[in-house]
């Protein structure tokens, strides 16, 4: 976090240790990392699950569950059995094709955006240096833009092969709602592109090494990220795709045994994968906050395990997160929930990237060099006040001023009536 | 460079293979025993009444469309994000700095205009009513 000197940055472009070249250790390696990789999300998934109930459980004071196992933590071993074990029910009206086609949509892009998201420091290896990305791709994040909005077909094929009037509109309103967002998803990645200049991850992170993390320098593009990955996950507040006291389940309703299970684990695996990617693109990614040592080579094996555990730090952190938020606020209406991907985000979206791209040429005519702390500091002050204003304007008085100036005057003046009759209710009002 | 592609196609056949594995075993460790009330459709107990098939509000389609809209400005974006400094300075950078006095507005000026075209379309559909949700 703490910026680099400018000739170090350099530096950290010339690198002594070769990516590498042969054909067979690069797919051998990258054969264990994806197994590893894949265990550990398929893990991580069922972990979380219990996670989920555990968290609830500690919030709602109560113990969640507590049966199987210690602390109930085989839990998720009995879930998984139960769910091997159910029988399969199909709707007799459904399309039986596209019924079971749904979950494996739904299954595979989940489990594939994760390849480009580097997890840590680039590993030595006797064959040459391995980058920590299973798939290091030059298109980086637009890899997991464009497959995880693939995820929507598995849903809405869901809703609509399972012919339940209520599967359908769970489906319908979680495509509406899916793509909705993701407009103020994209955009709220350029403006990190106006900075980096990359879409290359492991670039994203030495740009924020060296400048400073983007939530500081970025922080309106993070907010608009970070509401976006909630409702591109399905995430309460906007779940509305399984509001369990509209819908029954959603477009899962019909579904039942491993088919079902497939739903939970990838929208659990896309939490994930959203987490990761907010790690990466506003807080630095594996990078070490105040160091700079792990940001630039030699390599080893050291800093790749120091840096994991910092990313898996992050990572958990926004898992958290994301599970606090869903039991601490309501669900959104659904005109709400459109009117804020469309009539709030979208806007605020656009200005935000001109207000960046303008501050950028500024800079650049003030000849103010990248990686110095003038750059960052104004870029940190601009979105200080950036981030007061939305708040202010999103707030319209709830908050931020006091509930009596809300009030039109006829109402404040009847309230004053009451108020007469009632000495407690006039000091109430006076104060 | 192509290679680079290979670990995305191995995991594709690793997820598709997996999925394939879960479904199948769900499938085949249990009878399966179905009968005229399992496969109606689940309405909380209550017999359906239709096909669920049936007309759907036109709201959902204009939000494809506008959204296709939308999405494809975003895709202009994200190259122009990327190229911006470089738009930005009549000549190559130095050093990664546009020497002094060579800063243009050619790449916030091209957005600008851009951005302007788009805006006036959404304050349309705006004003239309597209985006109002009752």
């Amino acid at each position: 976090m703490m910026p680099l000197p400018a000739p170090a940055l350099l530096a950290g472009a010339i690198d002594p240790q070769l990516p590498m070249h042969d054909f067979w250790p690069f797919t051998l390696t990258t054969i264990v990392k994806l197994a590893i990789v894949f265990s550990v999300y398929m893990v991580g998934v069922a972990l979380l699950t219990y996670a989920e109930r555990k968290i609830s459980a500690w919030i709602q004071d109560r113990h969640g569950p507590m049966e199987v196992g210690p602390w109930g933590l085989l839990q998720v071993a009995a879930d998984g059995v139960k769910n091997f074990m159910k029988e399969e029910t199909y709707p007799a009206a459904a399309n039986k094709t596209l019924f079971i086609l749904a979950p494996m949509l739904a299954f595979i892009p989940a489990l594939l955006t994760w390849a480009v998201i580097p997890f840590a420091s680039p590993l030595p290896t006797p064959w040459g240096l391995m980058s920590m990305a299973v798939a290091d791709l030059p298109v980086g994040f637009l890899f997991t833009l464009a497959i995880s909005s693939l995820g929507v077909y598995g849903i809405v094929l869901a809703g609509w092969a399972s012919n339940n009037k209520y599967a359908l509109l769970g489906g319908l309103r979680s495509s509406a709602q899916m793509i909705s967002y993701e407009i103020a998803m994209g955009m709220s990645t350029v403006a990190v592109l106006l900075l980096a200049g990359n879409v290359n991850l492991n670039t994203i992170i030495l740009q924020q090494a060296t400048m400073g993390w983007n939530v500081l320098l970025l922080s309106v593009a993070f907010l608009l990220f970070f509401v976006a990955t909630y409702a591109e996950t399905n995430r309460l507040p906007f779940d509305l795709p399984e509001a369990e006291s509209e819908l029954i389940a959603g477009y899962h309703t019909e579904y039942s045994a491993m088919k079902f299970s497939l739903f939970p684990i990838s929208e659990y695996a896309n939490m994930v994968t959203a987490s990761a990617l907010t790690s990466v693109l506003f807080f630095g990614g594996w990078d070490i906050p105040f160091t700079t040592w792990d940001n630039l080579p030699p390599w080893t094996v050291t800093k790749t395990l120091l840096t994991l555990g910092f990313f898996a730090m992050k990572v958990i952190f926004f898992l958290f997160t994301f599970m606090w938020i869903r039991w601490t606020l309501p669900r959104f209406r659904y005109d709400q929930l459109m009117s804020l991907g469309w009539k709030v985000m979208l806007p605020v979206a656009l200005a935000y990237v001109v207000v960046v791209a303008g501050a950028v040429l500024a800079l650049d005519m003030a000849h103010v060099a990248r990686g110095t702390k003038a750059f960052s500091g104004a870029l940190l002050l601009l979105n200080l006040a950036c981030v007061a204003g939305l708040v202010v304007w999103m707030d319209r008085g709830r908050v931020v001023s006091p509930a009596a100036s809300r009030l039109r005057g006829g109402e404040l003046n009847r309230l004053r009536a009451v108020a007469g009759r009632s000495r407690l209710a006039r000091v109430g009002l006076e104060r | 460079m192509a290679r680079a592609y290979l670990p995305v196609l191995l995991l594709l056949g690793f997820v598709i293979a997996n999925a394939v594995m879960i479904l199948g075993i769900s499938h085949l460790t249990v009878r399966q025993r179905p009968s005229a009330v399992k496969q109606t459709p689940y309405e909380s107990g209550i017999a359906p009444l239709g096909d669920a098939r049936d007309r759907f509000s036109v709201k959902f389609y204009m939000v494809a469309m506008l959204f296709i809209i939308f999405d494809i400005e975003t895709v202009f974006m994200l190259p122009w994000g990327v190229l911006y400094r470089d738009l930005s300075c009549a000549v190559p950078l130095v050093n990664d700095l546009c020497p002094a006095g060579q800063a243009s507005f050619f790449g916030l000026g091209e957005m600008l205009v851009f951005m302007a075209i788009l805006v006036i379309g959404f304050v349309y559909v705006w004003k239309k009513g597209a985006l109002q949700w009752d």
